[in-house]
């Protein structure tokens, strides 16, 4: 058992980070994580820092690790957002923080999991880091995580050393599913192929009854759209989803949240109106919580379009009789259907489209008129009966 | 307060701004003439108190009226001491309250309607009907004449704001002479369009690209946003679709199972047959992607509205 564990599929990432750990030439201040969503960067940020404060270089057992890697640790400090930008003055606190010395462990590790999420309005949060990791002070370590070295200014990323992160094979996170979380290896299979290696969601998916069957709803749309008709409900059935999702994750946290903000301010929950000070105080929480909300619903929405994206992908693979596995082996008739109607020019169409969609939506355009737009391009020609 | 034309208490209730100061302005004429002293309280500013002062009799004798305005904004303390001073009505103190509506203050105008208040409603002008019956009345009132195409130019031109609306139909009876018609409105206003994204959707969804351009060009330069322009439009075009997929039924029954108002579904039914499913389909995919372009994604806002709305036009040609 070692820190490395849960990170599966990365052995040549493993090999750099481990020979960091134990040569001090191999060891630098600023590492940039990039990979595919659910590879595992924030995995290998944690497993990485928690080998920097082990006493054996990651044993994954000792106190050191075990509190490195929930987050826990002293001197580790884990930066994730709920909402849709890390704001600068977050940023600024960071550099505060990075200036100080290690007070129990080895490093000070600041871990900032959205890297791509440092644009609130502009790259002014990206830019007040920038000091911080080009002058940094001794034994303090930076670990950012990005999708892809795009997805960060170019001043972190010349500020920093890039470790690059791929795809982990389906076998691995089948392998980790079963290992970790005792789930079956027919399910884990499936789990982790539908979610295309995505770690985190291949363990939603073979835990969650509900989150397997809105996928089969999702894939089932790519066959089902006929008439212009059918294609704005199928948009509506999909952005209403989303908002339910959304809705109801976030309403019973978002009160449990108002209650106890309300027992730290000692406001009287009675009271018909508060006073001036707490009623800021809530609308403040409001905007976050509105914003957490807004961010979780268009997640919720970029996972299905990913979904049905892979139906597509999989007609291509088809279409072209490429040897390279499906993605929905359970669905193959639709898939087939679908290849048997479509060329791969017009499959091809069909992918933009969905993409065309996530765009906008991360646009901040309303995600039902997306979804809309998007719908009326996936329409088939007749009734595929299946 | 002796004169029986001024009642002890009014109570001017609703929203409407000029309404309101009308009749509160007519009470107080009457009060005038009746003699009294005119007291106006400003909730804003009231400190407990000063009602019952202002009540209390003068050295000099007399009647007073008390005016009261904006009693949905009023702190507790007005509410409370008017509440104890119509609990002791003094015969030589009048009061006139305005209440714009709302739950709040909502004792002190039972109070004063069980206390036998004359209530004056002054209701919303919202509609084009509301509006049109408006301008009629402040014709009559004035024994003049208007025609209907005469109110139609005069709402569409200055209909926002009934203040506005007011003052215009003023204007024009102290201007001119004899019945009033759009061209007379047109003198005065001409060239004037209040154009709102609604409008500009409806001359797009009917086909009338001109018309809808020029609108356009009016809201922007009045200064509407074209982002809530491009969200109407998408909205009607989703009724469209919806009521045109939906097939036959009455459309009060087809409202309920589609979430929209029963006008909504008779208008998108006038419309959606000139439509072809396809034209559809081109219209909303040119309006998603103006969409895109106005909050961000291309260079000119206003220009991926003003295509879009060629592109519609021509997608329901196009059938």
């Amino acid at each position: 058992m070692t820190v490395w564990a849960d990170l599966v599929g990365q052995e040549p990432t493993i090999e750099t980070l481990s020979r960091a750990v134990s040569d001090e030439s191999a060891m630098t201040h600023a590492w940039l994580f990039t990979g595919p969503p659910g590879s595992g960067r924030s995995t290998a940020a944690r497993a990485f820092a928690a080998a920097l404060q082990c006493p054996q270089g990651g044993c994954g057992e000792c106190r050191e690790c075990r509190t490195a890697l929930d987050g826990s640790h002293a001197d580790v400090k884990v930066v994730a957002t709920e909402g849709l930008s890390i704001k600068v003055a977050e940023a600024r606190a960071l550099v505060q923080e990075a200036a100080l010395r290690p007070s129990v462990g080895r490093w000070r590790i600041i871990i900032i999991e959205d890297a791509d999420r440092l644009t609130a309005y502009t790259d002014a949060p990206a830019d007040a880091l920038l000091k911080a990791l080009e002058e940094p002070t001794p034994r303090t370590v930076w670990m950012l995580c990005a999708p892809s070295l795009e997805d960060v200014i170019v001043t972190i990323r010349s500020r920093s050393r890039h470790v690059r992160l791929r795809t982990p094979p389906v076998e691995a996170v089948a392998d980790l599913l079963q290992r970790r979380d005792g789930i079956d290896p027919a399910m884990a299979l499936y789990a982790a192929r539908a979610a295309q290696c995505h770690v985190g969601l291949a363990r939603r998916l073979a835990r969650d009854e509900q989150a397997r069957i809105r996928r089969r709803d999702v894939i089932a749309m790519a066959t089902k759209i006929q008439g212009v008709g059918d294609a704005i409900g199928a948009a509506a059935d999909l952005a209403q989803i989303a908002d339910e999702e959304s809705s109801a994750s976030g309403a019973e946290r978002d009160a449990a949240e108002r209650t106890r903000l309300m027992e730290t301010l000692g406001a009287d929950p009675t009271a018909r109106t508060q006073p001036p000070h707490i009623r800021s105080q809530l609308a403040a929480l409001e905007r976050e919580q509105k914003m957490r909300a807004t961010r979780y619903g268009r997640d919720v929405v970029d996972r299905a379009l990913v979904d049905l994206t892979s139906v597509y992908r999989d007609a291509l693979v088809l279409r072209l009789h490429s040897d390279v596995d499906l993605v929905n082996p359970d669905a193959i008739d639709k898939v087939r259907a679908l290849a048997g109607v479509f060329g791969p020019e017009q499959l091809l169409a069909a992918m933009d489209a969905i993409n065309e969609a996530r765009d906008r939506i991360n646009a901040n355009v309303p995600p039902l008129l997306a979804l809309e737009a998007m719908a009326l391009q996936l329409r088939v020609p007749r009734d595929l009966g299946v | 307060m002796t004169d029986p034309a001024v009642p002890p208490f009014v109570l001017v209730t609703g929203p409407e701004g000029v309404l309101v100061e009308r009749a509160v302005a007519s009470v107080l004429h009457a009060a005038r003439e009746a003699d009294a002293e005119v007291i106006r309280i400003d909730p804003a500013t009231y400190e407990s108190g000063a009602l019952q002062m202002h009540a209390s009799p003068s050295l000099f004798g007399g009647a007073k009226t008390i005016v009261v305005r904006d009693l949905h904004e009023s702190p507790d303390e007005l509410q409370l001491d008017l509440l104890s001073l119509l609990a002791a009505p003094d015969p030589d103190v009048g009061l006139v309250v305005a209440h714009g509506g709302g739950m709040k203050g909502k004792k002190v105008l039972d109070t004063m309607k069980k206390a036998g208040a004359r209530v004056i409603d002054c209701p919303a002008v919202k509609t084009d009907r509301d509006k049109t019956d408006f301008v009629l009345k402040e014709f009559a009132a004035a024994r003049r004449k208007i025609t209907s195409e005469g109110v139609r130019a005069l709402i569409e031109a200055v209909g926002k704001d009934v203040r506005e609306l007011a003052a215009a139909c003023s204007q024009l009876v102290s201007d001119t002479e004899g019945t009033v018609d759009d061209a007379v409105v047109d003198t005065y206003h001409g060239g004037k369009v209040e154009a709102t994204g609604f409008r500009v959707a409806d001359a797009t969804i009917a086909g009338h690209s001109g018309e809808a351009l020029r609108l356009l060009r009016h809201a922007i330069a009045t200064g509407v946003d074209p982002v809530p322009i491009v969200a109407v439009i998408a909205s009607q075009l989703r009724q469209l679709i919806k009521v045109g997929a939906a097939g036959r039924g009455s459309s009060g029954q087809l409202a309920k199972s589609l979430g929209m108002a029963p006008w909504q579904v008779d208008k998108a039914r006038r419309a959606v047959g000139h439509w072809s499913a396809d034209g559809l389909a081109v219209a909303v995919q040119a309006v998603a992607a103006a969409d895109f372009e106005v909050k961000g994604g291309g260079r000119d806002p206003v220009y991926a509205v003003e295509r879009a709305i060629l592109t519609i036009a021509r997608a329901r040609a196009a059938r």
